[in-house]
């Protein structure tokens, strides 16, 4: 797995619950890393120690803990990069919500040994959309359900999301999307870093 | 001309090129992009001549529509009356008027910092965006990218910190001897500690050189291995400075021959590239026995002040410390 997925986690649990939950969290899984380095590849074992570690240690449901990842991925001022290259994407959650379908395009220019999993886009009527995503690291869609949710803050678009059930090969989300302008998002602009 | 044509035209122009000027044939500006207007200080200037507020750098003499006509298609550099620079080209239209399609070229990222642009500023498919975009991704990547490298070069200097070998001569270094001397002490075992400062290794620096210093360092680090045994610690813990421990011998008269063997063996001539290297040793020596309750701290520094008793009555000689009377040293002898 790549050490961007590890070094996510570790800063997700450390901003949220504090470094010494943290290294309980890496005990409880027997993990035999304590930090990450996100330009590093490792076993994808550890992942999934990490996540048992964390399920046993925070007393939350992987999917929640996931699902407050993806969430946290775009608002936490730690990974503000992070949400201003997902914002790169489009200039509404609508485009957005399109751009995920070049999602491990962009990820891989950027780190070329990062690859995330195939997502598609299929349109349903004018404001339902199905995002279906190749099955990859067990739980991402429950990380995009997070994400998705924070970026449509983001944009102030309002939506619904909802898990469809998952095949062998794929998970779904429902996207419905109620208004496009429903609440003053936050800014965007593209060149605000130096 | 048809006025709906030339609304259709207009609209079309403002989706695909925001950042388009386009010109009557008599030179007057027709329409300006969104996006150009919010860069330039172009509020009021429809209807003007566009050669008030753009000029041609490049290529030479252009400075008519009919010019710019010629030019169609052509890579055109402008220069805008506030200064900034624009590549541009130019495409005739059917009225004998021009299109000047303006881009920032590679300034863009600073462009686009400067006047706060967003991605509707942009056409869908112009790639200004995904470029942007790739900037500021491998910026974060090489951010990271240069974390991990400083951080794996403190590991390495961690890791030589931690090491427990001189790499010179390839003997105990000082906190190799820091271990082993504690754990003699806390397993109260009987041991000596032999302290050993070169003599007239400075001379051998000063005059032949670092080579020939190192090449000595490595000659005494074979000396003092082969004459000493496999349960004693041999330890570099300065320039030439070592620090010699015997497991389970604390009787002086064998310490005694040990220290003579030694200075006889330090004081052989050694051959360094057609040169000769002549140095001595000055020795001090304490007993872990002759301690009631031994420190690593107070037998360091015992064997330091018989070493310096050494040194003090003429060098290469051997003092024993003598705890009983604390600090007076037995009176040294030379070896030789």
């Amino acid at each position: 797995m790549h050490g961007l997925v590890n070094c996510s986690l570790q800063k997700f649990m450390t901003d949220t619950y504090g470094r010494a939950q943290w290294e309980d969290v890496v005990r409880a899984g027997n993990c035999t890393v304590t930090d990450f380095e996100s330009m590093l590849q490792y076993d994808s074992q550890l992942t999934e120690q990490i996540l048992k570690g964390a399920e046993q240690v925070l007393q939350k449901p992987r999917a929640v803990l996931l699902d407050d990842m993806g969430t946290y991925l775009v608002s936490h001022p730690n990974v503000e990069n992070l949400r201003r290259l997902l914002r790169f994407g489009g200039s509404n959650f609508l485009e957005f919500l399109y751009s995920l379908e070049d999602l491990p395009g962009r990820a891989s220019l950027a780190v070329p040994d990062l690859l995330l999993p195939d997502m598609a886009v299929e349109d349903i009527s004018p404001n339902v959309f199905l995002l279906h995503i190749d099955v990859w690291l067990n739980g991402f869609a429950q990380v995009i359900t997070g994400l998705l949710r924070a970026i449509a803050d983001d944009y102030g678009a309002l939506v619904v999301l909802e898990a469809l059930p998952k095949t062998a090969t794929c998970e779904t989300l429902q996207v419905t999307l109620f208004e496009a302008d429903f609440a003053q998002g936050r800014q965007f602009e593209l060149g605000a870093t130096a | 001309m048809n006025a709906l044509m030339s609304h259709a035209s207009g609209q079309a122009l403002q989706i695909l090129c925001p950042m388009h000027v386009h010109i009557s044939s008599g030179g007057r500006i027709l329409s300006l992009g969104r996006t150009l207007v919010k860069v330039q200080p172009l509020a009021n200037a429809r209807g003007r001549n566009f050669f008030e507020y753009f000029g041609v750098v490049h290529p030479q003499s252009c400075e008519t529509v009919a010019d710019l006509a010629r030019n169609a298609g052509r890579t055109l550099k402008l220069r805008a009356s506030s200064g900034a620079t624009f590549n541009a080209v130019a495409a005739p239209d059917e009225a004998g008027g021009v299109i000047v399609d303006l881009s920032f070229g590679i300034r863009v990222v600073g462009a686009v910092r400067e006047h706060g642009l967003t991605g509707s500023d942009f056409s869908p498919t112009d790639l200004t965006i995904e470029m942007l975009y790739l900037v500021e991704a491998q910026t974060a990547a090489m951010s990271a990218s240069r974390g991990l490298n400083v951080r794996l070069h403190g590991a390495v200097i961690e890791a030589e910190e931690r090491a427990y070998t001189d790499p010179l001569t390839g003997l105990q270094n000082r906190r190799a001897m820091d271990v082993v001397l504690s754990q003699m002490i806390a397993l109260k075992v009987p041991f000596s500690l032999l302290h050993l400062d070169l003599d007239y290794f400075k001379q051998v620096n000063d005059t032949l050189g670092h080579a020939a210093g190192d090449h000595v360092l490595q000659e005494v680090a074979r000396i003092l291995v082969q004459e000493t045994r496999d349960e004693d610690t041999v330890a570099r813990i300065g320039g030439d400075e070592f620090v010699l421990m015997f497991d389970q011998l604390v009787d002086r008269a064998k310490l005694t021959d040990i220290a003579v063997r030694l200075i006889a063996h330090l004081e052989r001539p050694i051959a360094f590239g057609g040169q000769t290297c002549r140095i001595s040793g000055s020795l001090g020596i304490t007993r872990s026995v002759d301690y009631a309750a031994p420190t690593a701290e107070r037998l360091l520094s015992d064997a330091d002040q018989a070493l310096y008793a050494s040194k003090r009555a003429g060098r290469n000689r051997h003092s024993f410390f003598d705890a009983a009377t604390s600090g007076h040293c037995a009176q040294p002898q030379p070896e030789a």
